[in-house]
């Protein structure tokens, strides 16, 4: 076990340095200007000094050369100082964003927290909605709740948040003046009433976002359901006069989480990510929002790093998955 | 009974400004711009997001008005050559500051300060984004605290280009000292929270997010401003944006709400704010290209002026295009209120403008008729030909709902009157990308006709209206930069424009403007204006003090605003 994990992890370095060259080649390939916003009123002459003031000057391979360094010696030196108070990288060039001038992973600092409670939260949230149902829609399959639950969560897979979200907001926001259309990212909880405020703001971002995992997590714990319950170890159990509960509770459902737990995984860096739409529909200062404001504004050193993040967090997981399954499944072994 | 009434009257007038009198009184007021704040110093972004949100904080000399007149803010007054302020020979300019004025912080602002603003902008490295506005400044100086000199290499007929407007407003000498050229950037401290004169200091900034800002103790007029916190969030779009101050009144002010007109009509009638437009410079327009965009010619050839135009070079057809068009329905169905037909490429202010109404009616008979005595006939699919070319034009612009609209209206009239017309719309962010490698930006021009809006800085059009003398044009040699979009060339119109740059008297100024814009429109066609543009935005019906100002950063008087009790 202990060699597989280790030759996974020499794999991904070189996985993701193809990634992070691929990532900078399709940015800067593609047909764009960070000068594309300033207004028509700029001379071409100080767009062009403004663009050189950016490092745009430069050739592609030192453009590159300097983000690696940036990202993987600098920026760690920064982490560094920041945990012992120390000053390895105090007047060093860091990761800057073309937009705000300042440094890229502040800002990324900054908004992951929003990032992860409103997206983790939905996919707690969708998660344990979906385990009970699915299980519940595979032991009575075909019965109405089996319907309504697959008619629910079909809609649910296939209306986009960017639909669902201005349609609860026009509900409770516009009609019933119930929830705040806008998220307030200043607000800060200190105590019950505050807690409260923040629970109102989240919860149209959280279900709308939940919406998406239930639909899809709970398709995979009824499929894995119905291929156990039909399984001769349930007839087994059965026949042992065992209750109707741990038939279902304790021997199905074990084997059904297998593949469920899997896909929960590997979904967990997407939480990372953010959600693009969503964040941006409520307002929600996360990650999502700040990669789709990036790549608006050609911000070419924010998309990058943001990107190559998900890049890491998706090998991360990928490998973590496969560990789970050798836990899970005593079968599965990597030697 | 009249007297009474009399008295009931004041005492409530003197109640109404007893609740605004006081610094800090109504609370919080919150702003909505549905484009986020990156960095609060202009010098490093022209953003309008960027450059209206820190007008809040930093402030300039002197600043416009919303009719576009000149009004002092840090100064005693706008330097005139009547008050001496502007020497006769329109070399220079001297400004005087305002007794005790003070930074936020509590120090004196001085000349220095001021001087130190201009040499953060013109340092070589800085890659300063208003560098323009310090066009021709030869030198700077300042003979005592309060007095600034600004000196100019040739005769500057307008000289408030530094110092003046909400994009070259007054930064602290001692806090951004450090931070001049190359290490520009690593100021985020200073760049995301500057010292300033205006009426409040952020407190917190969240980039492309969100600014908290408190009232600056140290504003010179004691009783303002009315509100003691402003909560200003970014982000969005401008649908979201409207709602949040016309239907459900979570914000106080809504920026620029680029929206269909009924859109904003709904959202008005939930009762909680009001729409409002100001009119600017702003011009929809059909740029014409007199050079040959044919993909047959080789790269350096292309567009350029050495292959003219197959048939736009011919007067008659660009005529016979603009005539088709009906504007009025143009308005009426992209921009209702925010908009007005125009037929001048300066339709503002005042001073300048021609406005002249030769394109005010649409006539496609008339257009049928010119396009046939100038010996275009119709072929038998239609279309016009004349010589063995085709009246056939790719006709371009930006990704946009509104301007595929128009698109689309004016291909239909074109139809009628025997124009073949292919369309097509590129991504914005590319379309005003001046990438040199890119066969799709506004600047290589690889169609016949264009549609885009543009503008000017300021109430002065002189810069604007020099964009198109002969040899600017974007060309293989320039790396494709330039603003002689059309490819305009005439000998006439740039000896009118030295004429222009060497007039100080603002009537005869004036009068030159209004020919060099007809030259463009109605005697030539070669800018075809379609649509004058204004800006909405959106306050609650609770805010008073607004007034919407097109010429400067919107939020100028935000000082001034108060909430209604």
């Amino acid at each position: 076990m202990l060699s597989f994990i280790s030759r996974r992890l020499l794999i991904s370095i070189p996985t993701l340095i193809v990634i992070s060259l691929v990532i900078f080649l399709l940015l800067n390939l593609a047909p764009n200007d960070p000068m594309a916003q300033v207004p028509l009123t700029v001379p071409p002459e100080v767009k062009q000094k403004m663009r050189e003031a950016l490092g745009l000057g430069q050739p592609l391979y030192i453009q590159f050369l300097k983000w690696l360094i940036q990202f993987f010696w600098i920026e760690p030196q920064v982490f560094i100082d920041y945990l012992f108070d120390t000053s390895f990288s105090e007047g060093k060039q860091r990761v800057i964003s073309w937009q705000t001038r300042s440094p890229v992973m502040d800002i990324i600092v900054q908004r992951m927290p929003q990032t992860l409670w409103v997206v983790g939260m939905s996919y707690v949230v969708g998660i344990l909605i979906a385990i009970p149902i699915g299980i519940y829609s595979a032991y009575k399959q075909y019965s109405v709740f089996d319907q309504v639950g697959t008619f629910v969560t079909m809609i649910g897979y296939s209306v986009p948040p960017f639909f669902t979200g201005v349609f609860v907001i026009v509900i409770f926001s516009v009609q019933l003046g119930w929830l705040p259309s806008i998220y307030d990212t200043t607000h800060s909880v200190v105590d019950w009433e505050t807690f409260k405020i923040q629970l109102k703001q989240m919860v149209m971002p959280v279900m709308v976002l939940a919406l998406q995992t239930t639909a899809m997590i709970n398709r995979f714990m009824r499929a894995t359901m119905l291929d156990n319950l039909n399984q001769d170890y349930v007839r087994t159990a059965r026949a042992k006069g065992l209750s109707e509960w741990t038939v279902v509770m304790i021997h199905v459902l074990r084997n059904s989480m297998i593949p469920v737990i899997t896909v929960i995984a590997l979904n967990v860096p997407a939480i990372f990510g953010g959600a693009i739409i969503t964040e941006q529909v409520f307002k929600v200062n996360g990650i999502g929002q700040q990669l789709i404001g990036a790549i608006y504004a050609n911000d070419l050193p924010t998309v990058q790093t943001i990107t190559f993040m998900f890049a890491v967090l998706i090998v991360l997981f990928n490998l973590l998955a496969d560990i789970i399954y050798g836990i899970l499944d005593p079968r599965i072994r990597y030697d | 009974m009249k007297i009474k009434s009399l008295f009931v009257g004041l005492a409530a007038a003197l109640i109404a400004t007893a609740s605004f009198a006081e610094r800090g009184s109504d609370g919080n007021v919150s702003i909505i711009y549905w484009q986020a704040p990156s960095i609060l110093n202009p010098y490093l972004s022209s953003g309008t997001k960027d450059i209206e949100s820190s007008s809040m904080i930093i402030e300039p000399l002197g600043r416009y008005t919303e009719t576009g007149a000149l009004v002092p803010y840090l100064a005693e007054e706008i330097p005139t050559v009547e008050n001496g302020g502007v020497s006769s020979d329109l070399m220079s300019i001297t400004w005087k500051l305002k007794k005790g004025l003070k930074w936020s912080d509590g120090s004196a602002v001085t000349s220095a300060d001021v001087k130190f603003t201009a040499d953060y902008c013109m340092h070589p490295e800085g890659g300063c984004a208003q560098l323009a506005k310090f066009d021709g400044v030869t030198s700077v100086s300042t003979p005592d605290e309060r007095t600034i000199v600004v000196k100019f290499s040739a005769p500057k007929p307008n000289p408030y280009g530094p110092f003046m407007g909400g994009q070259s407003p007054i930064i602290q000498k001692k806090q951004f000292e450090n931070c001049m050229g190359a290490k520009a950037p690593n100021c985020t401290d200073a760049n995301f929270g500057p010292i300033g004169t205006g009426p409040f200091v952020v407190t917190e900034f969240k980039p492309n997010d969100v600014i908290q800002m408190k009232a600056n103790d140290n504003y010179r007029d004691p009783s303002k401003p009315a509100f003691a916190t402003v909560t200003f969030k970014g982000g969005g779009d401008a649908t979201a944006a409207g709602r949040s101050v016309l239907e459900t009144g979570e914000f106080d002010y809504a920026w620029n709400l680029q929206l269909a007109p009924e859109v904003i009509a709904n959202m008005e009638k939930a009762g909680k704010g009001i729409a409002i437009a100001g009119f600017g410079p702003l011009v929809e327009r059909l740029e014409m290209n007199l050079t040959d965009p044919s993909p047959d010619l080789d790269a350096n050839t292309r567009a350029t002026r050495k292959a003219p135009h197959p048939f736009l070079t011919d007067i008659n057809v660009r005529k016979a295009l603009s005539m088709a068009i009906d504007r009025t329905l143009l308005v009426e169905i992209g921009y209702g209120k925010a908009g007005d037909v125009t037929c001048d490429l300066v339709p503002a202010p005042d001073l300048y403008a021609a406005k002249n109404d030769y394109c005010m009616k649409q006539d496609i008979a008339g257009a049928n008729a010119l396009l046939e005595s100038a010996g275009w006939k119709k072929g038998s699919d239609g279309i016009r030909a004349k010589d063995g070319v085709k009246l056939s034009i790719l006709y371009q612009t930006s990704t946009n709902a509104v301007r595929q609209d128009f698109q689309a209206l004016i291909k239909d009239w074109w139809q009628q009157i025997g124009v073949e017309t292919e369309l097509r719309n590129l991504n914005a962010s590319v379309f005003f990308g001046g990438d040199p490698g890119s066969p799709d930006t506004f600047q290589k021009f690889y169609a016949d006709v264009e549609m885009y809006a543009n503008t000017f800085d300021g109430t002065d059009p002189q810069n604007y209206l020099s964009m198109y003398r002969c040899g600017n044009e974007p060309k293989p040699e320039s790396q494709w930069q330039g603003e002689n979009i059309n490819r305009y060339c005439d000998p006439a119109y740039d000896a009118l424009l030295d004429e222009l740059s060497a007039t100080g008297d603002l009537k005869k100024r004036g009068e030159i403007g209004i020919k060099l814009n007809n030259m463009l429109t109605k005697d030539s066609y070669t800018i075809v204006p379609l649509v004058h543009r204004g800006r909405v935005s959106a306050h609650a019906k609770s805010l008073g003090g607004v007034v919407l100002n097109t010429w400067d950063s919107e939020l100028w008087n935000v000082a001034d605003w108060y909430r209604i009790k």
